[in-house]
């Protein structure tokens, strides 16, 4: 049987730096398996997550981990979970397989236990080879794994990645997502994955929580939110006056605009109206139609209606 | 070959809860033990003692040597004596205690471990308190188990039964007015050399304050205003030797817990996962 039974779950809860809120009234849960924690900077992520840990108690509301109450049970909880920050963090002047194993006997695994552990999750993080080095020496990338590896060696059936690839260079950043699908598919552990990439996310996760200026924006399975509630269409238009022009009148007609990094820019048109609406109101407004090609919706389209984006 | 395909299981052993604080112990003293400078640190601590026992078997041994013979006022002054080593050991350790944690944000890893923070305070705490009480209390309690053998009989122990919780107590007070005191300081910065650098000047700046104090007012009742002068006077109640200074000893006692409670709330606030500037 299935247990789709919420790993993690807010119940409208508001946190607050003096006056200013991160997060105003959430009301969210996590399912198993892997989640993205999805969000511009200043979105609320790490605040969730580290209210989630227990690090900052909320102003109001109630978060449950693991069916446990993070008010009542924080040490049962970070017992039963795994905390990737997403600055750099280590204890200063031990080597990669003291730093591992010092964190699995602060979880409670016994020194032996701990330390066989860690030698197996620096080997399965990548850096078994470097594992005898101070952690001081390490570049960016091995830091990024070694966070990984702390959070991962009392094997915990929750983990929380804040940004795990922050700083990584392409491979480093391909392999880093490559453990964590493996962790989250064929390791069983569920995961929550905050970042503002939403390669990363899409990549890793098969549920994805939006959030944007301290609230939920938007949830739910990617594929299920990806699904077309009309048509994308990538266009590239010569307009008869300014472009802008062109896209607020494509706007008032009730179609979403994103520039993209390339010169076309992703069209949604809702309902069934598709390429004919658009040939339309091209037309209307005197505009040559360079470039249309139907599109597949992507998370970006996604995220970018989520939290209003052009 | 995928890095992942190397394998990663999951664990089926048991997890015991509650001793972080030992591990923290354990991890902090194995890795003092492993640097030479700290080991020629911790024997020259126990010159002193060297001296002391010498000092025992010739009083117990010669006759004539009864003047060097041990008294309540031999244990004060031994401790006074370890005074520089105390100093020593508390910057070279409990300087970098928090700060380089800080420096390396490994609170945040710490606190995400099924600890408390008062747990994380206790395993910083003891790494030092127990390398304190091994130049302070062990030695002066070592003194006495020496006196003992040398002299082959009780008749000092019984006539100074005190002299056994004396020194406890003392090193005590000592030992976690000192470590408090470091550890707060060690709290408030990012670097150790700083928070070393903030504890010199706090017993320096003091002690010549009341330099100068005692020379404009010609007394010492002022001495309360110096960091150690404090201690000293309590250390003088707690071994019944006459009092060094006119300031009441009951206000220095006041200000050693007082400066231990300062340095409680210090740690109280800095000590934290998350740094929240409102």
């Amino acid at each position: 049987m299935v247990d789709t039974e919420p790993v993690v779950s807010l119940d409208n809860v508001t946190i607050e730096y003096g006056r200013n809120r991160a997060l105003n009234g959430v009301t969210a849960s996590f399912a198993p398996g892997a989640v993205g924690l999805l969000g511009p900077n200043g979105a609320g992520k790490s605040t969730m997550i580290k209210s989630l840990l227990g690090f900052i108690a909320p102003a109001q509301g109630r978060m449950r981990v693991l069916g446990l109450d993070v008010a009542e049970s924080p040490l049962d909880i970070r017992a039963r979970i795994g905390y990737m920050p997403e600055t750099d963090g280590h204890i200063p002047g031990l080597t990669a397989v003291e730093f591992v194993s010092f964190c699995g006997q602060l979880a409670g695994l016994p020194p032996s236990d701990a330390t066989q552990r860690a030698h197996e999750v620096l080997y399965y993080v990548g850096l078994g080879e470097a594992r005898y080095r101070k952690i001081e020496t390490y570049s960016t990338g091995m830091k990024q794994r070694i966070k990984l590896a702390q959070a991962l060696v009392h094997d915990p059936d929750l983990l929380f990645l804040d940004e795990p690839t922050n700083g990584m260079d392409p491979k480093g950043r391909d392999e880093m997502l490559e453990l964590v699908r493996d962790l989250a598919h064929n390791k069983g552990i569920n995961l929550i994955l905050s970042s503002h990439l939403l390669p990363d996310v899409e990549y890793t996760c098969d549920h994805v929580v939006v959030m944007d200026k301290g609230r939920i924006a938007a949830a739910g399975p990617i594929q299920a939110m990806k699904q077309p509630r009309g048509r994308v269409y990538e266009l590239r238009v010569k307009p008869r006056g300014e472009l802008d022009a062109f896209f607020d009148h494509l706007r008032a007609a009730g179609l979403e605009c994103h520039s993209t990094d390339d010169d076309v820019v992703r069209v949604f048109v809702p309902g069934e109206g598709g390429a004919r609406q658009l040939f339309a109101l091209a037309s209307a407004e005197g505009a040559q139609v360079r470039h249309l090609r139907p599109s597949v919706p992507t998370l970006e389209d996604v995220f970018a209606h989520a939290v209003g984006e052009d | 070959m995928p890095i992942h395909d190397q394998g990663y299981r999951r664990y089926g052993g048991t997890r015991a809860r509650g001793r972080a604080w030992l591990v923290m112990l354990r991890n902090g003293v194995i890795g003092m033990m492993g640097n030479r400078r700290w080991i020629v640190l911790m024997i020259a601590s126990w010159i002193q003692f060297v001296v002391r026992a010498i000092q025992f078997y010739i009083a117990a041994n010669f006759s004539q040597a009864a003047i060097v013979a041990p008294s309540a006022a031999t244990f004060r002054d031994f401790f006074d004596r370890q005074d520089l080593f105390v100093f020593l050991v508390t910057i070279t350790l409990g300087a970098a205690a928090i700060a380089e944690d800080r420096r390396t944000n490994a609170l945040q890893i710490y606190l995400s471990k099924p600890l408390t923070r008062l747990e994380y305070l206790v395993g910083k705490l003891s790494v030092l308190m127990v390398f304190l009480l091994f130049i302070t209390w062990v030695p002066a309690i070592l003194l006495l188990i020496v006196q003992v053998l040398f002299a082959g009989n009780f008749t000092f122990l019984k006539a100074n039964f005190y002299l056994f919780p004396a020194i406890t107590l003392y090193s005590l007070i000592e030992v976690v007015m000192v470590s408090m005191c470091m550890l707060a300081l060690s709290s408030l910065s990012t670097s150790g050399r700083f928070a070393g650098i903030l504890y010199t000047a706090l017993i320096f700046f003091s002690d010549a304050l009341y330099g100068v104090l005692r020379a404009v007012t010609g007394s010492t009742r002022v001495s309360w205003v110096a960091f150690g002068n404090n201690l000293a006077q309590v250390g003088d109640v707690i071994f019944r030797v006459p009092l060094r200074y006119e300031t009441p000893w009951i206000l220095s006692l006041a200000i050693v817990f007082g400066l231990i409670g300062i340095a409680a709330w210090i740690l109280e606030r800095r000590v934290r996962a998350v740094e929240i500037v409102a």
